[in-house]
């Protein structure tokens, strides 16, 4: 436990501007979001579309600039870094996006994009050098080396995904962040490139921060689970005892609406009331105020913050 | 070599149309080429005892007001409509391309530049290019470049829309997200993205510079009169139109055709040059 963490995102805040009706109105995507990732392993981020999650990982990556706060990486802060650090950053942490076709350039053969950080930071000494390594992640990722040679559109959705795969552990990264990774992809093939990622974390010691709004996958591959809403944290726990045990009322929410493999069994407890607030009118006090059936007045006046419960166990409420 | 000759042409010989496009477009090259071959009279020679002929076997497309033959002028008129098409693509392409990528990439130097071609665009185009002619002179090559200022502006608008659309491109972003500078994401993303519409926009540019070639002609700002270009030759022909329509039918045919064998083969090209249509016309 005293272990340093491998990336440890401190109070990382994001904001849009968008004009409404002639009017700039700023968004909090992001909101004093922190957590840290161990090596080896899997954080798993749910949340619904919007909630900033995706935010978060476009951060970590620095597609996306962060309104406040930091993100430390092997001790440094990733949006003050240059020169060689920042080019080690890009090796180092490494993203997966999520619709596999049109992370892939349809014009370059899928040799030439899993190639291209190497021949940005020309990382290949040779052409033969850069053909074995091409191969190599082509391997690693299940797939044919003949592949290299081949065009996206001729490919699967899952094939592709593995192409993107392949793309980002190609300069051996320490942490790789999947944005909804397995979404797009057939429920069966989900399931082959979850094991494919499980395997390259236990084979390339990597760790990884999963993002989805799918809880059934993120159960699957997840150390960790992180819960957000409305681009707050609202709870933090080990997978297990946040399937089992879900404290914050949202999480209880979520974890009710999974669809169940036996059809006789209704979802019955916790369905939600309503929409989830405009971000453009965040209400003040507790975002999930207007949906929890725990509701009491501190709750729409305070923000509740993140605080420990059990150990490894973090909720964001005022009645828990 | 063979190869790839033959891949080229594999879009032309499954499409007839295309291929008759691709025929009149060589066609005119080679007439272009061999014209002081091919032609069966000088085409300055004056020759007052055959004047407005009509056609025969002397003279197959007949003769104008001064006797001169009409095939050979029409012959000679093919150098300078290669000369015009090839030049006015090649200066919209060479300006209108950095200027509507960097554009896209670089938002403040956009602002300005769109504004510039904004400003050249609400001009109608003929009178763009006639305010330019009035301005560097008449010529050939004066011709060329303002005509080629008239197409700069709408190459110059697609490439910045396309661009545009390519930036916000899931796999720029992954390239941004590992490092990639703007010359890389340029050469390496937007720049291949753009080459077939490019293609689609220069032949629709060769088609449109011949007539907007052919109004400075007629007008009489374009190529100079002793040069024999179509546009010269329905300017000089039209007072004879009820008389001796053959002045003007086979020059405007010239031009009608060239232009349109010049869209023919771009669409061919385009769904040659796309991937996606690759694998359609391969089946």
């Amino acid at each position: 436990m005293i272990e340093q963490p491998l990336l440890d995102v401190r109070g990382l805040s994001t904001d849009y501007t968008a004009k409404r009706g002639g009017k700039t109105v700023r968004v909090q995507a992001v909101k004093d979001v922190s957590f840290t990732l161990a090596k080896r392993e899997v954080l798993g981020i749910v949340g619904e579309s919007g909630c900033g999650k995706t935010s978060v990982g476009r951060s970590i990556i620095r597609l996306a600039k962060p309104h406040r706060g930091e993100v430390i990486f092997s001790g440094k802060d990733i949006f003050t870094t240059g020169g060689d650090a920042l080019k080690q950053l890009r090796l180092k942490i490494r993203m997966v996006f999520q619709d596999p076709f049109a992370s892939l350039n349809p014009r370059r053969s899928i040799g030439d994009s899993i190639a291209e950080t190497g021949d940005i930071h020309g990382l290949f000494a040779s052409k033969a050098e850069r053909h074995r390594q091409v191969q190599q992640a082509l391997s690693n990722v299940g797939l044919d080396g003949s592949f290299a040679a081949r065009y996206p559109h001729e490919l699967s959705g899952g094939q592709r995904q593995r192409v993107g795969i392949a793309r980002a552990i190609l300069p051996a990264p320490d942490v790789v962040i999947a944005d909804e990774a397995v979404s797009a992809l057939d429920v069966s093939v989900q399931a082959q490139v979850l094991n494919l990622l499980a395997d390259l974390r236990e084979s390339m010691g990597l760790s990884m921060i999963f993002i989805s709004h799918d809880l059934g996958v993120v159960g699957q591959i997840s150390d960790r689970v992180a819960v957000m809403y409305m681009g707050r944290i609202v709870e933090t726990a080990p997978t297990a005892s946040i399937i089992e045990q879900p404290i914050h009322p949202y999480t209880r929410t979520l974890m009710a609406a999974r669809p169940k493999p036996d059809p006789r069994i209704r979802i019955k407890a916790g369905i939600e009331i309503g929409e989830p607030p405009s971000q453009f009118e965040r209400p003040a006090g507790c975002p999930y105020a207007k949906r929890c059936p725990l509701v009491t007045t501190i709750c729409t006046t305070d923000d509740p913050a993140l605080r420990t419960i059990a150990p490894g166990r973090l909720v964001a409420c005022h009645n828990v | 070599m063979i190869a790839a000759t033959r891949t080229f042409l594999v879009p032309f010989m499954r499409r007839p149309v295309a291929a008759a496009g691709l025929g009149i477009l060589v066609l005119m090259i080679v007439t272009a080429i061999l014209a002081p071959v091919l032609a069966p009279y000088d085409p300055s020679k004056i020759d007052p005892i055959s004047r407005l002929l009509p056609p025969n076997a002397a003279h197959w497309f007949g003769t104008d007001q001064f006797g001169r033959d009409i095939l050979s002028r029409v012959i000679y008129g093919a150098r300078l409509a290669l000369l015009i098409g090839v030049g006015v693509v090649s200066f919209a392409l060479i300006t209108g391309v950095p200027a509507g990528v960097l554009s896209a990439l670089f938002p403040r130097f956009g602002r300005v530049m769109m504004r510039l071609i904004d400003v050249l665009m609400s001009f109608p185009a003929l009178l763009l290019a006639l305010g330019l002619i009035v301005i560097l002179g008449r010529g050939v090559s004066n011709a060329i470049l303002a005509i080629g200022v008239v197409y700069l502006t709408t190459t110059s608008r697609i490439t910045y829309g396309l661009t545009l659309r390519l930036r916000t491109e899931t796999y720029v972003e992954a390239a941004n997200s590992m490092g990639a500078g703007a010359f890389w994401t340029i050469r390496k993303h937007v720049l291949p993205n753009l080459v077939s519409p490019l293609l689609v926009q220069a032949s629709f540019v060769f088609a449109f510079a011949q007539l907007s070639a052919a109004s400075l002609d007629f007008l009489g700002l374009g190529a100079p009169p002793e040069i024999p270009s179509w546009g010269n030759m329905l300017a000089e022909g039209r007072i004879f139109i009820t008389r001796a329509p053959w002045l003007l039918f086979f020059p405007g045919f010239a031009i009608a055709i060239t232009a349109f064998s010049l869209n023919l083969v771009g669409d061919a090209l385009r769904d040659r040059l796309d991937p996606r249509f690759r694998d359609m016309l391969r089946k």
